[in-house]
């Protein structure tokens, strides 16, 4: 692909978009969701089943004035929402769609989307502390300790993956696992390897996503009981609905990741009409799962959480690293 | 920036939970002194919606206090009200039909399981599960249509009078209840599977949030609060008043000192109000619902009076010392939550904030009956 300017900007705009629009419509999805767990409506008074729900709350928050607290540090304080939506959009770019659906192809995909992500702790370490307010910095110490400890086991386990596959570009990834399910990464089958510890790796990864983009039962950041909203307590406005459309946004890239690494990509199950049909499929079945968790769990605690990953997640992914590096020597 | 930023010597930090704060629900504020997540120190103070009512119960004759009493806790209404009727009652020697105790004690039970239904999803709430309050609202929500039907309010009832009851309740209310009953019992069952059993809350509450028999004993702690210390004891039982000595119901007493104690002993008691219920609507007697004779002004011979009630957050007790004169010459409510939430300043001591926030929740507290 020739990169010209209008293709720079082209895939800009498109991953801006749909970052946003993703963002907005899974706040949607997550109240309709929610709503449908508890036995209630949800929002569905704007519009058939609600679809002008985002454009309206977008216009409210657009429409209010951002209050910046006394003695808070406004530099910090008026860059963390940014940073909070900007990788976010950014990791867009290396994602493959499918085949053809790619802004950006690159050998070290995978490297650059962990890059980008790990951003996003940043985003929440200085919008915290920014904010000068107790709660504030407490929710961003513990978002902070909460990011590394989830990274760890994480990329663990995404090493297992590259040490499978040879490869650290996304779309090589997916082709080494096309022809149907039994190739995909989540299975033992993958490459005649028989590693039966490929399951718990997917769920490895699947909780740590969980705990990566801050959402419930891991939102320590946010904690509405104790910490009343965490680390965007003070952010109104549009503030408030950046960090908002991040996590959101964050939601979608960690979706679209654990397709790629463990489910086949865009390929089909059965080896059929392989597309980029398949591959929303499986991130909005992901994003679903995500929805579901939120609403069923009551939050863990932070030691809880911390334990979890120190104790039980990083020894197996570390075991399940060694193993397979074990078998692809044997075989 | 502008603003100095002072490090105490000792490093740690005042943390003002309230009087605005979701997890006191109400007006409470919790002065806590922190060292990083640990709470070295804290007080609670009061006094955010004090409405003098004890005061008012002695410049108002005793009827007009009664719609007081329904202002303190206004989840459980009921029990206190039934308080308020029974000192009173015992005062000026009136007596009450046996049909109209027998209402008194299926509202009052029908009003506890309200109230330990709230304070279920309330307190799964705190704990960062939202969906399980909805499902309770909803259970509650039969409660209410009912006693909203034979009350007239779904709140702050009024409906207990001195000798016996506003109005009577009718068939539709006796067929709404008993088809209530099998319904609870089912939701009730759904619930031990579905938050009972799940091993996050179970973590974040078993072994956490210590309260001992002695510290129950030394602040004077009551209801489920004492009972999951392994302190049997139940004003129901142990001094029954009204016709609760007719029922056969068990007290849920837990030995584990811990936040899921004072859980599992609430969810037990919604069974075992069911039963009273239950058993009530079957042994219920036909009759008038107030006395024949009964007293136009109400003037209790000069004494000192004391009843206790058992109400869903623990005993409430209700002194009213008489001049002879139509209002009461000391007006005094000894409320169960007051003693209870005393109990957290010391209980959360070296605590983390998410635990300590737990026992909170686990105390049950409703604030304008502690503050009155």
């Amino acid at each position: 692909m020739s990169l010209t300017l209008f293709n720079v900007i082209a895939a800009v705009i498109i991953a801006i978009a749909f970052a946003a629009l993703n963002a907005a419509y899974l706040v949607l999805a997550e109240r309709r969701g929610a709503g449908r767990i508890q036995r209630r409506p949800g929002p569905n008074v704007n519009g058939p089943f609600g679809i002008l729900q985002p454009p309206a709350d977008g216009l409210k928050l657009m429409a209010k004035q951002l209050v910046i607290p006394g003695g808070a540090d406004k530099a910090l304080f008026m860059v963390a929402p940014v940073l909070a939506m900007v990788p976010a959009i950014m990791s867009f770019v290396t994602i493959p769609f499918s085949e053809l659906i790619i802004a950006r192809s690159m050998n070290i995909g995978v490297l650059m989307i962990f890059a980008f992500a790990s951003l996003g702790a940043l985003a929440i370490l200085i919008g915290g502390w920014g904010s000068r307010n107790k709660y504030g910095v407490m929710a961003a110490v513990r978002a902070v300790s909460q990011n590394i400890s989830y990274e760890v086991p994480m990329l663990i386990t995404v090493i297992t993956i590259v040490m499978i596959s040879g490869t650290m570009d996304l779309k090589e990834l997916v082709h080494d696992q096309a022809g149907g399910f039994w190739q995909w990464n989540i299975w033992p089958f993958h490459k005649g390897l028989y590693n039966i510890l490929m399951p718990v790796s997917f769920l490895i990864f699947f909780i740590c996503s969980l705990a990566e983009t801050n959402r419930a039962p891991f939102d320590l950041g946010e904690a509405e009981s104790e910490l009343v909203a965490g680390f965007h307590m003070e952010y109104g406005s549009m503030g408030f609905g950046l960090f908002f459309m991040g996590e959101y946004a964050n939601i979608v890239i960690g979706a679209c990741l654990t397709t790629i690494l463990f489910l086949g990509g865009w390929g089909c199950p059965f080896g059929l009409f392989p597309g980029v049909w398949w591959f929303l499929l499986k991130i909005y079945l992901l994003i679903f799962t995500f929805i579901w968790i939120r609403w069923t769990f009551p939050r863990t605690t932070i030691y809880g959480l911390l334990n979890l990953s120190w104790k039980i997640l990083v020894p197996i992914s570390l075991f399940n690293l060694l193993l397979t590096a074990g078998l692809l020597k044997v075989f | 920036m502008s603003v100095p930023i002072h490090i105490q010597p000792d490093e740690t930090f005042i943390l003002n939970v309230g009087p605005q704060h979701p997890a006191t629900h109400g007006v409470l504020r919790v002065k806590m002194e922190m060292d990083g997540e640990y709470i070295v120190k804290a007080e609670t103070v009061l006094g955010y919606i004090h409405r003098m009512h004890e005061k008012m119960g002695e410049n108002r004759t005793y009827p007009k206090v009664l719609p007081n009493l329904s202002r303190l806790d206004y989840l459980g209404a009921l029990g206190y009200t039934h308080g308020h009727v029974l000192a009173v009652e015992r005062a000026a020697g009136i007596e009450v039909p046996e049909r109209a105790e027998y209402i008194r004690v299926i509202t009052v039970e029908l009003n506890r399981i309200a109230s330990h239904l709230f304070w279920f999803g309330a307190f799964i709430m705190d704990l960062g599960g939202f969906t399980p309050l909805m499902y309770a609202i909803e259970d509650r929500e039969y409660i209410l249509d009912m006693l909203e039907a034979v009350t007239g309010s779904r709140l702050t009832y009024c409906y207990h009078r001195f000798g016996g009851l506003y109005n009577d309740i009718d068939d539709d209310f006796i067929a709404a209840a008993k088809a209530y009953i099998p319904r609870q019992r089912k939701s009730l069952k759904k619930y031990a599977a579905l938050v009972t059993g799940n091993i996050i809350l179970q973590k974040r509450l078993k072994e956490i949030g210590p309260i001992s028999q002695e510290m129950c004993r030394k602040y004077g702690a009551s209801g489920p609060v004492a009972r999951g210390s392994g302190l049997n004891f139940d004003v129901r039982r142990n001094e029954p008043y009204s016709v609760y000595s007719e029922f056969d119901f068990d007290i849920p007493v837990y030995h584990e000192c811990d936040s899921f104690a004072r859980y599992m002993v609430r969810m037990d008691e919604m069974e075992q109000s069911l039963r009273i219920v239950e058993q009530a609507l079957e042994k219920l007697p036909d009759g008038p619902i107030m006395p024949k004779k009964k007293p136009k002004l109400i003037k209790p011979p000069v004494g000192d009076y004391y009843q206790a009630v058992e109400t869903a957050r623990g005993s409430f007790g209700i002194r009213i010392v008489s001049d002879g004169t139509k209002n009461a010459y000391r007006f005094k409510l000894r409320s169960p939550t007051y003693s209870n939430m005393h109990m957290f300043d010391e209980a959360c001591e070296g605590m983390l904030i998410m635990d300590a926030l737990a026992l909170m929740g686990s105390l049950d507290l409703v604030i304008p009956e502690i503050d009155r």
